[in-house]
């Protein structure tokens, strides 16, 4: 009896070794924590779910003790209490005691996490539907941060590639061991910046600039999701972080002031309608197609079509007015003003005039654009 | 039972025909039309749950597009709680609530009418919203601004369905509370009513409090939308995060209302099974009365991940793991009551007993979302849907399925089957763990709820659930066979139909409970 009884111990202690060795593994848990605070928060969760669980093994131990014990069926007669102070009393202060003991360790991991004080760095990021703008204040560096998986693969035409839906064409890129600020904000709705290896989630909010900040212990590329609904295309705005070595972070940013000296268009200088052509067929690609569809049929009537559409091949001011300062009767359709730039406003409306099926022939110069900015 | 009963029924019989129930002011028959609405209205929110699962069953988009995959869920979500879960303890409360007290009827019958038959309106507002341009609302059923001031037309229509649905629920609370604190027979005083009975006078208080607070919400995005105003934007001075203040306001609160008269049925079941006395009658009802006043105090746990002041986030998680005291104070005293007593399992049993071990997983993880640093990993991932989903499908659904087949034979005056019945809790349980506990593992992985497609990391758990949810989702169809079944027929149940069950409904009226009864009040010793 008593060795049958050990090796049932053994057997359960093994059983609860294999799903501790499980719990390491991230389909079963939180990622493996990259920051400190991510660690505490890691560590916390262990802790909260082995009270659980011991919690959960005694009080339905004795459930189902009593389930196999006191039935009728095998002649047990019901007793007749129905009260008992002192043990009532002791069910409620137990409880009490382990609540605070898990309370003090949450409280000092809240107040570590709050701490964004005196960062090393600072980066913007503000969010749009459907994606994500970081900007380095200090270096003059701003770019958009795009879904970069092929529609081939979300419409199963092709093989889904291994970062599926967590892959973008610019991410975020820090410095390791460095603390990072991030100042978060939304232009739309509400959205939220989240990356569960750094420990952070954080709502961004129009009109309000929240702040969250982590540390990155070792250089490597971490995913997180928007995680707040949206809208449509909720599902499609990944977060990737690229945490780099200090020195191929500064590699990397002196490529993107370079970059971005080149890449800017002089928005003094007036286009051909084949170069306003070519450059708004990217700028749509990026920020148009999502809903207007690359085609420009729309799906209507959330998201209109843009051939033959009475704003695209009607006057130009309309149009103009209607990509730089959202739609007046439909919310859905977002202003542009503040994401493109006068050379990017001017191709992509070029465009959508001249392509997709349209061809009022109108051109549209940055010159236009800037005169109507105030 | 009495034959007093028999002799006053004459000539006060329910009238035939459609217009029975149309112009009913019985609270059987509003009870029943309650049950009914709530159950078309869980397979309506049932299809809606499918089509998600059927389109989350593999990576990709398949089945439905991301913009009415987005109505999908919010109209699941809206459906669900307002039609499904609410009316069908409404509907409990109207055939029980009077047979427990010794009253004959609802406080005010005409109202009660009048509440019930305003669902079907809001309900109809809410299903046809599909087929409005635009499609319905698609902000999620938290309706958070400035999405929701986004969208078409359908918006407004929900706006106005949740107006009426508030209406309805305010009117229903004032006829609960009326009838349990004025229509009380003799010698029933509070401290001796049935626990189902207490839970739901706080429950309707509950209601009373926070219906209006939800009304206010979405007037004020109705006036966003159409009226100039700017309370939830902040170019106009406004705070899209008021919103949600307001929302959890009503939101928190409204989670009790979905789970205290789940308390209340199965402390009715437990005790009747067992053979024995409600452990600790007087802790239940203080524990009920706590849960009811913190649960005003901790709504910002919702708005963890918002940005609050630190002291906020301290104080929000103090207080909402104060909760977990009560909560747990009642699990004990089930475990309790149970403990030395003479147990049978008949269905209502089997799915009280699966309501206490999987509501407290839900009250688990429940904890875990209570730690602040932890919640912010967790927040708005399918951690949280497991988390709701096992206090509300095997809490508040649970509990529902226990009280039909505990009180049917009381209702119908036959024995429902017992095998069929049985059937239906091993596939519910069963397929309720496939469906939900994998999506713990999902959350904690990463994966954000509310969207279409995911990254290939999560397949393997996705398929798994969505396996579940149409095993869980046609189960439920055994359900609606044992009704209609039992309505029919069978074999006559005996008016004490559980021999521990010592409810006046089951000690003073025969089965089937005649149209009218307790027209002469009982005394109670």
């Amino acid at each position: 009896m008593r060795s049958k009884l050990r090796s049932l111990a053994l057997g359960w202690g093994t059983f609860l070794m294999s799903m501790a060795a499980l719990a390491e593994e991230s389909k079963y848990n939180l990622p493996t924590p990259k920051s400190v605070v991510a660690q505490e928060i890691f560590d916390l969760h262990i802790l909260i779910m082995w009270v659980c669980a011991g919690i959960f093994v005694v009080v339905f131990g004795v459930m189902f003790y009593s389930i196999w014990k006191h039935r009728k069926s095998v002649g047990h007669q019901a007793a007749h209490f129905h009260e008992n102070t002192q043990i009532e009393i002791i069910w409620t202060v137990i409880p009490f005691v382990i609540l605070i003991a898990m309370a003090i360790p949450a409280s000092k991991t809240v107040l570590n996490m709050r701490d964004a004080s005196s960062p090393d760095m600072t980066v913007k990021v503000v969010a749009y539907q459907w994606k994500w703008e970081y900007e380095y204040p200090a270096d003059g560096v701003k770019f958009l941060s795009n879904l970069s998986t092929p529609r081939d693969q979300i419409e199963g035409n092709a093989k889904k590639g291994e970062h599926y839906l967590l892959e973008v064409d610019n991410p975020l890129v820090v410095p390791v061991g460095k603390k990072v600020r991030l100042l978060i904000t939304a232009n739309d709705v509400i959205h939220a910046w989240s990356v569960q290896a750094l420990g952070i989630k954080q709502d961004a909010i129009p009109g309000f600039i929240k702040d969250a900040w982590f540390k990155a212990e070792t250089p490597g590329t971490f995913r997180g999701q928007c995680s707040e609904l949206c809208g449509k295309d909720h599902g499609f705005m990944p977060i990737v972080v690229e945490v780099k070595t200090q020195e191929d972070y500064d590699k990397w940013l002196a490529e993107q002031k370079s970059k971005t000296a080149a890449v800017t268009l002089d928005p003094n200088k007036t286009y051909s309608m084949d170069e306003l052509k070519a450059h708004g067929e990217k700028v749509y690609a990026k920020n148009c197609a999502a809903c207007h569809q690359a085609t420009g049929a729309g799906t209507p009537p959330v998201f209109p079509a843009l051939t033959g559409s009475p704003v695209a091949t009607g006057p130009k001011a309309g149009h103009i007015d209607i990509v730089m300062n959202g739609g007046k009767k439909n919310p859905a359709m977002a202003a542009f003003a503040k994401q493109l730039n006068d050379v990017d406003l001017a191709a992509v409306i070029t465009y959508e005039r001249n392509a997709l099926g349209n061809a009022t022939g109108d051109l549209v110069q940055p010159a236009d654009i800037k005169a109507l900015r105030k | 039972m009495e034959a007093t009963h028999a002799h006053d029924d004459h000539g006060h019989g329910a009238p035939a025909g459609l217009m029975r129930w149309v112009t009913t002011t019985n609270h059987k028959d509003i009870g029943t039309l309650y049950l009914w609405f709530a159950f078309i209205m869980l397979l309506a929110g049932g299809t809606l749950a499918l089509l998600i699962r059927a389109e989350l069953f593999q990576p990709g988009l398949q089945v439905v597009n991301p913009d009415f995959f987005n109505q999908l869920t919010t109209l699941h979500g809206l459906i669900m709680v307002f039609g499904a879960i609410m009316p069908a303890f409404v509907g409990f409360a109207n055939w029980q609530v009077p047979m427990m007290i010794g009253a004959p009827d609802m406080a005010f019958p005409r109202m009660n009418n009048w509440s019930f038959w305003l669902l079907p309106v809001a309900a109809g507002l809410l299903i046809s919203s599909f087929f409005v341009p635009g499609g319905a609302s698609s902000g999620g059923w938290t309706m958070y601004a400035p999405l929701f001031l986004q969208g078409g037309i359908s918006n407004d229509m929900t706006i106005f369905a949740v107006h009426i649905l508030g209406i309805s629920s305010i009117m229903g609370a004032i006829n609960i509370v009326t009838t349990i604190l004025n229509l009380r027979a003799p010698g029933m005083t509070l401290m001796k009513m049935p626990l189902f009975v207490w839970t739901w006078l706080i429950t309707a208080y509950l209601l009373i409090a926070v219906m209006p607070v939800l009304a206010g919400a979405v007037t004020m995005l109705l006036t966003d939308r159409h009226f100039g105003t700017s309370f939830f934007n902040a170019a106009g001075g406004g705070d899209p995060i008021m919103f949600q203040h307001i929302f959890w306001f009503f939101g928190h609160p409204e989670v009790y209302i979905m789970i205290l008269p789940a308390f209340g049925i199965v402390s009715q079941i437990i005790p009747a099974f067992a053979r024995k006395p409600l452990f600790g009658y007087a802790s239940m009802v203080y524990a009920t009365s706590s849960i009811a006043i913190l649960s005003f105090i901790v709504w910002a746990h919702h708005m963890f991940t918002t940005g609050l002041p630190t002291a906020a986030q301290l104080f929000f998680m103090y207080a909402t793991m104060l909760i977990a005291i009560p909560t747990g104070v009642k699990v004990f005293n089930w475990v309790a009551t149970m403990w030395k007593g003479s147990m049978t399992f008949e269905t209502p049993m089997l799915f009280a007993i699966a309501f206490v071990c999987l509501f407290t997983i839900g009250g688990f993880s429940g904890l875990v979302l209570a730690i602040t640093p932890v919640d912010i990993q967790l927040q708005e991932t399918y951690y949280v849907v497991a988390h709701f989903h096992y206090v509300l499908v095997s809490g508040a659904l649970f509990s529902i399925f226990a009280g039909v087949y505990f009180w049917l034979p009381k209702w119908t005056g036959h024995m429902y089957d017992e095998k069929l019945g049985k059937l239906h809790f091993w596939m519910s349980t069963i397929f309720f763990n496939i469906l939900f506990f994998p999506m713990h593992f999902l959350g904690l992985a990463g994966m954000p709820r509310r969207i279409p497609d995911y990254g290939l990391q999560f397949a393997d758990w996705n398929m798994v659930a969505s396996i579940g949810g149409f095993g869980f989702g046609l189960s439920q169809l055994i359900l609606l066979v044992v009704v209609l079944k039992c309505i029919k027929g069978g074999e006559k149940a005996a008016a004490r139909t559980w021999e521990g069950a010592d409810s006046l409904e089951w000690t003073h009226l025969p089965s089937p409970a005649p149209y009218h009864t307790f027209e002469v009040p009982p005394t109670v010793k």
